[in-house]
């Protein structure tokens, strides 16, 4: 897009500064919008859990209007702020934790080429920004000049930090065997057939994708694991003394970090965009080549990664409408005693398997991992260049050649 | 207060103590089951000490009682233990016929079994549900409120309220069951029964569920008769009490000829005529574990007996009876009578002077000595243990506040 806004005789960097913009606010529609519908579907599926209706009439049908109506609803709440409250930093927490689950989204890909900015580090980088969201809660927790918000902080500081251990050795695998922490290169390393997903490349990544899950789960807050604002305990945790807007963008950044653990896990174990069938290369279709079909096959992509995202955070909710909360020192049992040495012993078995087993037990079925290690660095699609791919001008990527099976 | 601390040995972070903080848990928290007022305090996410404030949900209802005839004060006692009102009804009826030297037919001796066996099920029903609540989990307790609304269904058709019945008065009830109603009491039993085994899969042996209540907050027996403890709280830590069977004869006279065994471990084991999960290796005599299976047993247990008085009611012929007059005189002289409600034991107590107003009116709730083991079981606990402490407990405020 940019490349493109320069050719109309704009200067570079305004070229540059309009494609960020663009490529930042369909992202932050991403969030805006999947908040929205994350929360309606959040009540409707707990309600039909629980035996109930849930919204019925909020928009015609299946009150599929409530939370914007919620969201109306909050704007036009007044903005409490507790005495004695630290004013700049209790204003402040909640665009932090939202900016830090918006961040995330950057280095996300949603389809092939199709992310705000392809990083070569793209894992990395999400992990270690989506880590950044519990500095929200903790200043939240501290400047609203409440006991149970000063304990939801301390629990959430406590736990989230201990995750973020096993949660990398997780992440960690996936990247070992595709040689890259591009997530554009991984996810299309699992091109093809259901069987090249990483999930099923050998017994430890199955494994290790739980684990993952849990932790997932973990990091983002959410029940078994939400004892930052567990409201029998804490009445509501971090975010007791916030009301109206303020609390709504906690809300949109736990939301937020749902997605994007879900498509962390779809990118990382169950093949990104690619779905179990390779429908678009069985009818001769590349999604790499950049006319039309490519666009075509690119959509077919985002449906997929989208769906399997979707997938993940009902099943998040499924889990929360469920399961009782644990304790926080279960929590970090769990944690220290289980996940963390599951996920190492995990990573070594995956290693070896590598290894070992380069091929799989079924060489004619797995893909030999790790082609492109070399050519990553200084191939055609460059990853370390700057490519907006929100307008996925690029005519062609490096990985364009690699053969479909 | 530090000493406590120090010497107990429960409390294991003592040698990296910071600063102690005192929290306010309540009038206004979730978990506090009402106006309950808890003050913990804390260091870190340890609690040393627990004081309950109790006094927000006081109505003077003993006075009231003292300036009313006793049927006028049923709709009162309606709103001690307001989960079982039944219960709460027929304690002080049974109280006043004791005073009276009164007994009821045979037909409202089956009628309140009946009705008090079903509010039973309906008060544990809400134990259960905001026990699940307290542990973080939603689901049962709506589920636990599906069931109830039903119970709630057949006693606002036998007597026109949902919540606050005064429907069992001195001297019976005040109506006869309408037509119908048995078979559809029946037909919540059998629609009820199967559906007890999800319960058990949702919370008595949800893994998750197990380790937050096993072995948390144990109430030794001793302890539990010394604090005056009752019902399944005292069930739950192996006494073998339950005033359906070992109380006075008035009331145990009600269940004569019906058969059911007392919920409560004995030898090692719970009471076998039904087919229950079996208790977890990490469970203790007297935790919060146990105090909630000896509900979800009580729950089986009184679908037995209403069954059973089901049939018996159906079996009798004669009209059910009038109750006493509203101004009947009270005889001179004094009674106390302990019943068997939902929470524990419940006792009321009246003086009578000769005139249909008694000259003095007392209540025993069996909440407010269950609650006072709080602090007894808090001490050196987390702050998560604290809500899956009093929860188990399972205490209302209107019957500690009166």
């Amino acid at each position: 897009m940019a490349d493109f806004l320069i050719g109309l005789g704009l200067p570079g960097w305004l070229a540059w500064s309009i494609a960020a913009l663009v490529s930042a606010v369909l992202l932050l529609n991403v969030i805006a919008g999947g908040a929205l519908v994350f929360i309606w579907a959040e009540r409707k599926i707990a309600a039909r859990i629980q035996d109930r209706l849930g919204p019925t009439r909020t928009g015609g049908r299946f009150g599929w209007l409530q939370s914007l109506a919620d969201g109306i609803k909050l704007l036009a709440k007044e903005d409490l702020m507790p005495e004695g409250a630290d004013g700049l930093l209790f204003r402040l927490a909640p665009y932090v934790s939202f900016c830090a689950s918006f961040c995330a989204f950057i280095a996300l890909p949603f389809a092939f080429d199709v992310v705000g900015q392809r990083l070569n580090v793209g894992v990395f980088f999400v992990v270690a920004v989506l880590g950044l969201e519990v500095f929200g809660v903790i200043l939240a927790g501290y400047a609203s000049a409440s006991k149970w918000s000063l304990f939801g902080a301390m629990r959430e500081a406590a736990q989230v930090v201990s995750y973020e251990v096993p949660l990398g050795m997780c992440v960690v695998v996936p990247v070992m065997l595709a040689g890259t922490m591009d997530l554009v290169t991984i996810g299309e390393k699992q091109a093809g057939w259901m069987s090249n997903w990483y999930l099923f490349h050998d017994p430890f990544t199955f494994v290790i994708f739980w684990v993952y899950v849990t932790c997932a789960v973990a990091s983002v807050n959410r029940a078994p694991f939400d004892l930052a604002e567990a409201e029998s305990e804490l009445v509501a945790g971090f975010h007791t003394e916030y009301s109206g807007l303020r609390w709504s963008f906690f809300f949109m950044a736990e939301y937020g970090s749902m997605f994007l653990v879900s498509a962390l896990a779809a990118v990382l174990f169950l093949g990104g965009w690619n779905g179990p069938v390779p429908v678009a290369q069985l009818v001769g279709l590349s999604e790499g080549t950049g006319d039309s079909a490519a666009y075509f096959v690119r959509l077919l992509g985002l449906a997929n990664l989208i769906t399997k995202a979707t997938l993940g955070v009902l099943l998040m909710m499924w889990i929360r409408w469920t399961l009782p909360r644990l304790r926080i020192d279960q929590v970090m049992t769990t944690c220290l005693k289980y996940c963390t040495p599951i996920a190492a012993v995990m990573f070594a078995g995956a290693m070896f398997w590598q290894l070992l087993l380069p091929g799989g037990l079924l060489p004619g079925w797995s893909r030999p991992a790790g082609e492109i290690r070399e050519g990553w660095l200084e191939g055609p699609g460059g990853l370390p260049t700057p490519l907006p791919a929100a307008a996925a001008s690029s005519e062609s990527s490096g990985l364009a050649t690699r053969s479909p099976r | 207060m530090s000493n406590l601390i120090d010497d107990d040995p429960r409390i294991i972070e003592f040698d990296v103590r910071t600063d102690e903080m005192l929290v306010n848990m309540g009038p206004q928290h979730p978990s506090t089951h009402g106006v309950l007022r808890l003050v913990l305090r804390t260091d870190g996410e340890i609690v040393s000490e627990t004081e309950p404030h109790i006094g927000y949900l006081h109505r003077c209802a003993e006075k009231i009682g003292e300036n009313v005839s006793p049927r006028q004060w049923i709709p009162y006692t309606d709103r001690l233990d307001y989960l079982a009102a039944m219960n709460m009804n027929l304690g002080w009826a049974l109280t006043v016929e004791k005073l009276m030297r009164h007994e009821v037919g045979e037909k409202a001796r089956h009628l309140r079994v009946l009705i008090a066996e079903l509010n039973r099920v309906a008060s544990h029903l809400v134990g259960m549900g905001a026990y699940g609540l307290d542990l973080g989990t939603f689901s049962p307790f709506l589920y636990a409120f599906r069931e109830r609304e039903k119970i709630l269904d057949l006693f606002e058709e036998a007597c026109g309220a949902r919540l606050t019945y005064s429907y069992l008065t001195v001297g019976g009830a005040t109506a006869d069951l309408p037509p119908g109603w048995l078979q559809k009491c029946e037909a919540f039993l059998d629609q009820f029964e199967p559906i007890i085994k999800e319960y058990h899969a949702l919370l008595t042996t949800n893994a998750i569920f197990v380790k937050r209540t096993a072995g948390i907050g144990v109430l030794s027996r001793d302890m539990a008769i010394d604090y005056g403890c009752s019902g399944p709280v005292l069930r739950g830590s192996g006494v073998d009490q339950d005033m359906r069977r070992d109380g006075e004869s008035i009331y145990t006279g009600m269940y004569d000829g019906y058969a059911f065994e007392v919920a409560v471990q004995k030898d090692g084991r719970y009471p076998r005529d039904h087919t229950y999960p079996s208790v977890p290796k990490e469970a203790v005599l007297g935790d919060c574990w146990h105090r909630f299976f000896v509900r979800m047993l009580e729950v089986v247990q009184s679908m037995d007996l209403i069954r059973q008085a089901i049939d018996r009611y159906a079996a009798c012929r004669e009209p059910l009876g009038e109750p006493l007059k509203l101004a009947e005189k009270l005889p001179v002289g004094d009674a106390y009578l302990e019943t068997e409600a939902p929470k524990g034991q419940m006792g009321f107590y009246i003086i009578g002077n000769g005139t249909s107003i008694p000259w003095r009116v007392r209540a025993r709730s069996s909440s407010f000595s269950n609650l006072s083991v709080t602090h007894e079981l808090c001490r050196g606990c987390l702050i998560a243990d604290v809500p899956a402490i009093v929860g188990s407990l399972d205490i209302v405020m209107g019957e500690i506040d009166r």
